[in-house]
């Protein structure tokens, strides 16, 4: 196997792992306050539609891209509105966020199947971007992939740097001692659900543009449920949630190419290979956690209302 | 401004019934300004989705035969959800149901003789498999405290992956020319209908059964107020000495069962043979379902009725006025969205107070 050959499979990892960092880092903000939205799935395929549809409209990818974050923001504000100003139950909300997103995705999505467009251009800065072994994957990928690295840096930063990070640590740890401390609980949980949402339905938005540059139907095919285990694997610390990401994506490459190749084992295995990793990843995972106790956010999932 | 929530001293019953009806006259109001920016006149939309329906005799059998799966699967999923258990996996124990149901009708194909324990023992495999493949999710969660969100769902994936391989591989009829489907059931191996020459078949009954089953568990006995206690105040429950993990394990084994019957049901009476696919997410559009009837099995029955009336009323705005499929999905999760806003205020008043938001 030559150098550029493994450059080749690492580029193709990290282009299928994209989408799940984005929309898990997102979700991992979401959780450290305190919120679980299960919506992540319905979130991404509406960035996903409408991303397409306002790239197809506007002619541009950037806008494509904005739009789909605003979709899902808008959708994430809706589910704020429901879990953390109404209190109402956040499985059964982010559930139904998740069926509304797939249907309005349709809506939104139907006059425009079968249309094709460029995919997001790569970055190409002569010289670097032909190093041997090197280039391509550090300085040949798209915008998306740059963005979602600098997503990742920019949490880890505000969550353990900053004020404002420690804060929300502390809501999503226990809402009652932060609100009693007169710290906004509610403000900061809804400004943390939209910045999940928003991040969401950008990397709805990269399946649509970049990954697969068409639309189709439900073709997040369970990616928002995989962010969704992504950031209970990684115990809720952006680092790890790369790493995983990366497994992940790797799976999903080597799943590809196992069904090209055709290695004698029905593709419908194959197909089952990264829910099944999933399952694999927590269970492994909280074996090697067993003396340790949980490590998520002591109050996520956990419903709030400031009474005096 | 920022909105206050000032707790009621108890719940009302009368807004019990109240939110969801408000709820679903909101998801009505906001569906036809939808429809309308689609180009369609609403109260055109209105009437293929809420009185088309109900004007026929195929069409009402066809809103039973989809209530049907939808009540039942729900009235198992009520007991998970009620106990604070996230079982979001049944539309993968209906797949399952259905295929291992489905496999005993093919293993006895043209047997003679006494053949009336056939149909009774497709719906206990089915029903077996459905408990089992819960089991996965619900005994993960027991021992390694691993979440069943994520479990379950991920396993309707692999379900459907499995009845997808099954029916084009092993299973597949070798003199159906080639399509992806298994012989057809012998008539002992399928649900009877219940009128001459009409589709409503005996599933119905199951469900209904079901339904009135779960009332009188839920509300009559130890398990019943187990399961609510656990779910109203896990504290209480501890001192109580319920064995947290013996509920988790039996309300997955409840909710897996039903959804399990469900699927063996739906194979041995509507479809009659195994395909790739059995269902139209029954399993997804069930916990919509659940949380519309609040909960409780009777409400339960007549939530699915109602879902089961706008997906057959969406399939007739589709043929008849050109409404995408997808806008019934849309109103069905903007629905489930709104009860549960909705359920709110039967817990809290809601007062916009100026100032800060806190």
């Amino acid at each position: 196997m030559t150098l550029d050959m493994v450059q080749m499979i690492l580029v193709t990892v990290l282009t299928a792992a994209t989408p799940l960092i984005i929309a898990a880092i997102g979700e991992l903000v979401v959780e450290r306050a305190g919120v679980l939205n299960l919506g992540v799935e319905g979130m991404m395929i509406c960035g996903a539609a409408v991303g397409f549809a306002a790239a197809i409209e506007t002619g541009s990818t950037l806008l494509g891209a904005l739009a789909g974050a605003g979709a899902g923001l808008g959708l994430a504000a809706v589910f704020g509105l429901l879990t953390v100003g109404l209190a109402a139950n956040q499985v059964a909300s982010g559930l139904a966020l998740t069926i509304l997103g797939l249907g309005l995705s349709g809506l939104v999505g139907t006059s425009y199947v079968g249309l094709k467009r460029d995919p997001a251009p790569h970055l190409d800065i002569p010289g670097l971007s032909d190093l041997p072994g090197v280039g391509r994957l550090l300085f040949g990928q798209d915008a998306f992939v740059y963005a979602g690295l600098t997503l990742v840096l920019g949490v880890s930063w505000f969550l353990w740097r900053t004020r404002g990070g420690l804060i929300l640590r502390a809501i999503g740890d226990d809402h009652t001692a932060t609100h009693a401390l007169g710290l906004p609980v509610r403000k900061l949980r809804f400004l943390a659900v939209l910045f999940g949402g928003a991040c969401a339905g950008l990397a709805g938005s990269y399946l649509s543009l970049a990954y697969t540059p068409f639309w189709a139907p439900a073709m997040t095919a369970g990616r928002g449920w995989i962010a969704l285990a992504l950031v209970v694997f990684a115990s809720w610390r952006p680092a790890r949630l790369v790493a995983g990401a990366i497994l992940f994506g790797g799976a999903t490459v080597l799943q590809l190419h196992a069904q090209a190749a055709s290695i004698g084992l029905p593709g419908q295995v194959l197909s089952a290979l990264p829910y099944l990793a999933t399952i694999v990843a927590l269970v492994l995972l909280s074996l090697g956690r067993r003396q340790g106790g949980s490590l998520a956010p002591a109050a996520l999932g956990r419903d709030f209302t400031p009474h005096r | 401004m920022r909105l206050d929530l000032v707790p009621r001293a108890g719940r009302s019953p009368l807004a019990a019934i109240l939110a969801p009806a408000l709820a679903f006259l909101a998801a009505v109001l906001l569906g036809g300004v939808a429809v309308a920016l689609l180009g369609v006149s609403p109260t055109a939309a209105f009437a293929a989705y809420f009185i088309a329906p109900l004007s026929e005799l195929w069409s009402l059998q066809e809103i039973a035969l989809k209530a049907a799966p939808l009540a039942l699967i729900a009235t198992g999923l009520a007991f998970c959800y009620r106990a604070n258990l996230w079982n979001i996996g049944a539309e993968g124990q209906f797949v399952v149901g259905g295929l291992a149901g489905g496999c005993v009708a093919l293993a006895t194909q043209g047997s003679a003789g006494f053949t009336l324990w056939i149909l009774p023992a497709m719906l206990v495999a089915g029903t077996l498999a459905g408990v089992a493949y819960a089991m996965i999710p619900a005994v993960l969660k027991v021992r390694l405290g691993v979440s069943e969100i994520l479990t379950s769902l991920m396993l309707v994936y692999v379900a459907q992956l499995l009845l997808d391989y099954m029916s084009r591989g092993p299973l597949r009829d070798p003199a159906g020319y080639n399509f992806p489907q298994s012989v057809a059931f012998d008539a002992a191996a399928r649900l009877p209908y219940l009128m001459e020459g009409e589709t409503l078949h005996a599933g119905v009954l199951v469900a209904f059964a079901a339904v009135v089953l779960a009332t009188i568990v839920l509300g009559r006995t130890l398990f019943g107020f187990e399961v609510r206690v656990v779910g109203a105040s896990p504290r209480a429950a501890r001192f109580a000495g319920f064995s947290e993990a013996r509920l988790t394990l039996a309300a997955f084994a409840v909710s897996g069962g039903a959804a399990g019957l469900a699927g063996i049901a739906e194979v041995a009476g509507k479809i009659g043979q195994l395909q790739p696919t059995i269902s139209p997410g029954y399993g997804f559009t069930a916990i919509i379902v659940a949380f519309l009837g609040r909960l409780s099995p009777p409400g339960i029955l007549a939530a699915a009725l109602v879902i089961a009336l706008t997906t057959i009323g969406g399939e007739g705005a589709q043929i008849d006025l050109r409404l995408p499929l997808d806008l019934t999905r849309a109103f069905q999760g903007l629905l489930l969205g709104l009860v549960l806003g909705a359920d709110v205020l039967t817990r809290f008043k809601v007062r916009l107070v100026p100032g800060g938001a806190r």
